[in-house]
């Protein structure tokens, strides 16, 4: 498609806690995303700059893919004084601030237009912290968008409270009147048109797409203690338990979490924890027992920066050498870093299964950028279950659940099976699971799960890298991101970007073929560069530069885009 | 009387506990109660923590997790909800209860969720040769105490009672047959069912004389189960020591709360992915 029929759009909304900012955002990008773009909707709270201040950005792009955020915005709706003041700085050449009468800078500026969104609420016979609703529909009716849409939205949103529904519709629409006499340059193009089919699309986050991925492959057992930036998924999956008929529990630590997980694993149930680095940590001692009794668990670790408490409601890439290596003694585990919703949905799914078909703990490493931001989606594909080695034969007497095979994996039974006993062991053990020090069985069961390994590295061969574009210079890069440089090489040509999915096993020949005779250039959002380290240690492959970013933010496209453009100046 | 025998629950492993050692008892007792309750191994399942008492697994012929030290609550809760049908019984030591796995208990006790967990309460790590315990007596020399414990000891009975528990009782390992008819009582219980087990360490700390000659039986003083307060004064009494139940009311489960989830239960349930058509309209 041609450029100029390419529509870009960025928008902001910015308020304290509490004034509605994630909720306008998601009105926003839904009903951009049914007029037809594609939506991405990041956002950041609180602010480093005064308690409790947040801003969600979202980002719509007609007649192309939204990736990721943007330096600048077109259009920010402040809903305090202090973000009309701070977001000016945001704006892109002819954008505006919108923000009420009352919070307009005390300096006149000709980029703050301010209107009376507080006293159309009071009109309205609406609570004043509604005027968001109000500035929602001034930006709609400013960039031409159809306020018919934007009111399904909200009927959608507050499905079974009508009045609430109404209200805010009403105010939207008085929003409307008002920002149709503003002018952002993108109205006629907007208005011309068709807008999508309503209903396909999505605007999912990383956190409910895993959790959808894990109940794609039979989820019926979730545990989480709740840490930022993984408990949406918590939340989610809480929400609907019910009508899934499954067990979502909130226990009194991490450590019961897991546990509870592994023995629901043991008992028959497909199960999940989620966490954050914080609380990952507190799973490690029962990582190993997972993986010493092959009991199978899928765990998502959404990482935010640490050590420690670190930055809770911010982003970061720090945490994967620590769980490829987390743990004491040695076995077989599988790490997966999806960089996209789809990619979080996919890998949920996958994940579970190669859970139960390996036997083996698999760790998926979100971060928060993916977990709380929202992409647009054509849809979900809808997708298969495996079950595994599951036996339902009767064995009159004690199953050897650790039975020695060919491929390490052993058939297992589960705990009421007539005439079977299953009996699990953490310490080190025979075929039956009991305790054992004889060196010949030590060795062999220690071979048993490593012997999993060459059918898992198969499977990290077949699909534990993406690879987008082509060109003499190859960025490499994992998580999400991969969405920020795709953003980047928008503009730029003869570069290609390579996603390592899998991280252990590590994909080795897949990415030895995709480097070979390239410039690579390597960016992380961690501070010591631990993809780097994994393309050492697996290739002996030293890049030509690595980019790296550690302030709790993801990296800038913009940033990103310069850097890449550098690389190839110097060529 | 039709009971099984106790037999049918030996795996024909020989303990390598301690000629002496009061596991034996308990492991005497639990065979014996789950034959008279009749329960099929199959539907037994025992898990044990990290010690000697933990062994008491590789005895029983049942359904068995050898879990690690301290997580017996949360690995047993999780079995259980994943399928209540099995009858689920917990084995944890002093340490293993009391010291790295306290923060379990009062949970496991005030969720209510029908498992059972027996303490073989010997007031000495004894797997790790003798250091101290949270229950080891205010002075008592070991290996990591050579100046005498400087800690007040942790009375579980009093934790359980105050943290909700359903069923609380204590047994004593040189009491077989009374150990016996508390664990019956304890698997027969809808809910959790705490017992704290005085089990005499013959190698680290021999508390046997003292026991015999301390112990008394609650049931023939005309204890009220029914009574907290009575329950928490026969708790605190030092001088002599009561066995026997001190606590057994009835209050809904854990896993009732999650009725929507139990039919079946998740572990038992044929793997059908739900349709994401209803789910992913929130998304639209
Ligand atoms: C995390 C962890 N810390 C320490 C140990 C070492 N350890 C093994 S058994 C034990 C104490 C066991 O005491 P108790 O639970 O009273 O059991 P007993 O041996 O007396 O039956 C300890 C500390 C361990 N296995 N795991
Ligand atoms: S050390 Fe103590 S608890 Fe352990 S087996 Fe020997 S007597 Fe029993």
């Amino acid at each position: 498609m041609p450029v100029e029929n390419v529509i870009d759009l960025g928008l902001m909304v910015a308020g304290p806690a509490g004034a509605g900012v994630f909720a306008s955002s998601l009105l926003l990008g839904k009903t951009l995303m049914r007029h037809g773009f594609s939506v991405f909707v990041t956002n950041e709270y609180p602010s480093l700059i005064r308690g409790g201040h947040q801003w969600a950005q979202v980002r719509a792009v007609f007649g192309g893919y939204s990736y990721s955020h943007r330096k600048t915005v077109d259009a920010v709706l402040a809903l305090d004084k202090f973000s009309a003041e701070v977001h000016i700085a945001d704006l892109k050449n002819g954008g505006i601030v919108v923000c009420d009468e009352g919070d307009a800078p005390t300096q006149a500026d000709p980029r703050v237009v301010a209107f009376p969104l507080r006293r159309i609420v009071k009109e309205e016979g609406g609570p004043s912290v509604a005027s968001n609703t109000v500035g929602v529909g001034v930006l709609l009716g400013a960039l031409g968008l159809r306020i018919e849409i934007a009111e399904r939205v909200i009927y959608d949103q507050f499905r079974g409270k009508k009045e609430a529904a109404e209200l805010n519709a009403r105010l939207l629409r008085r929003g409307f009147e008002l920002g149709r006499s503003l002018e952002l340059g993108v109205r006629d193009r907007v208005m011309s048109l068709k807008p999508a089919e309503e209903g396909r699309s999505l605007l999912i986050d990383g956190n409910s797409a895993v959790a959808l991925g894990a109940l794609s492959a039979g989820l019926t057992f979730f545990a989480a203690y709740p840490m930022t930036p993984a408990s949406p998924i918590l939340h989610f999956l809480a929400e609907v338990q019910r009508d899934l008929g499954i067990v979502v529990f909130q226990p009194e630590s991490e450590l019961a979490a897991i546990n509870m997980a592994i023995g629901a694993a043991y008992a028959g149930a497909r199960s999940m924890v989620a966490t954050s680095g914080g609380g990952f940590s507190l799973m490690v001692e029962a990582l190993g027992q997972a993986a010493m009794t092959e009991t199978p668990i899928l765990i998502v670790e959404v990482q935010r920066p640490g050590p420690s408490t670190g930055l809770p409601t911010h982003t970061a890439q720090g945490d994967l050498r620590f769980v490829i290596h987390a743990s004491q003694g040695e076995f077989p585990r599988v790490v997966l870093a999806p960089g996209d919703p789809y990619q979080a949905y996919v890998l949920g799914n996958v994940g579970l299964n190669l859970a139960w078909k390996y036997q083996v703990p698999v760790i998926i490493l979100s971060d928060k950028y993916l977990g709380e931001s929202y992409w647009t989606l054509k849809d979900l594909p809808q997708l298969g279950v495996e079950e595994g080695k599951v036996s339902r034969e009767s064995v009159n007497g004690t199953f050897p659940r650790y039975k020695l095979t060919e491929d390490g994996v052993s058939p297992m039974v589960f705990p009421g099976t007539p005439g079977s006993l299953v009996y699990a062991n953490t310490s080190e053990h025979d075929e039956y699971g009991f305790g054992t020090i004889d060196p010949l069985k030590v060795k062999a069961m220690q071979e048993k799960r490593f012997l999993k390994l060459r059918k898992l590295r198969e499977e990290a061969e077949r699909s534990g890298v993406e690879v987008y574009g082509d060109g003499e210079v190859l960025v490499v890069t994992w998580g999400s991101t991969k969405m920020i440089v795709l953003e980047a090489l928008r503009r730029i040509s003869g570069v290609g970007l390579l996603q390592v999915v899998w991280l252990e096993p590590f994909p080795k020949n897949k990415v030895k073929s995709a480097v070979h005779g390239k410039k690579i250039l390597v960016i992380e959002n961690n501070m010591t560069g631990q993809l780097v380290s994994l393309l050492r240690e697996h290739l002996f492959l030293e890049p030509a530069d690595v980019l790296l970013k550690y302030d709790g933010r993801q990296f800038y496209p913009e940033d990103v885009e310069a850097w890449i453009a550098s690389h190839l100046e110097a060529r | 009387m039709t009971a099984l025998d106790p037999a049918i629950y030996d795996t024909g492993k020989r303990p390598v506990w301690c000629p002496g050692c009061g596991n034996y008892g308990v492991l005497l007792a639990l065979r014996k109660a789950l034959a008279e309750l009749e329960l099929k191994p199959e539907n037994v399942v025992i898990v044990t923590g990290i010690g000697c008492h933990g062994r008491i697994s590789d005895y029983m012929k049942t359904n068995g997790f050898h879990t690690i030290h301290g997580r017996v609550l949360p690995l047993a809760t999780g079995i259980k909800l994943a399928n209540p049908n099995l009858t689920v019984i917990g084995h944890s030591g002093d340490g293993d209860a009391y010291a790295i796995g306290l923060g379990h208990l009062p949970h496991a006790a005030r969720r209510n969720i029908d498992i059972k967990l027996i303490v073989h309460n010997n007031m000495v790590f004894g797997l790790t040769t003798g250091q101290v315990t949270p229950t080891t007596p205010l002075g008592v020399k070991t290996k990591s105490t050579p100046f005498g414990n400087p800690e007040h000891p942790l009375n579980p009975l009093l934790l359980a009672l105050a943290s909700g528990a359903t069923f609380v009782a204590r047994g004593f390992s040189g009491e077989v047959d009374h150990l016996k008819e508390l664990i019956k009582r304890a698997i027969l219980h809808k809910g959790f069912a705490f017992i704290d087990v005085l089990q005499p360490c013959v190698t680290f700390f021999n508390t046997y004389s003292i026991l015999r000659e301390k112990v008394y039986k609650l049931e023939e003083t005309g204890h009220d189960v029914k009574s907290l307060e009575q329950a928490f004064r026969r708790a605190m009494e030092t001088e002599r020591i009561p066995i026997g139940v001190f606590y057994e009311v009835e209050r809904p489960t854990l896993e009732e709360a999650f009725s929507h989830a139990m039919n079946p239960p998740p572990a038992l349930r044929p793997l059908s992915p739900p349709d994401l058509t209803r789910l992913l309209s929130r998304f639209r």
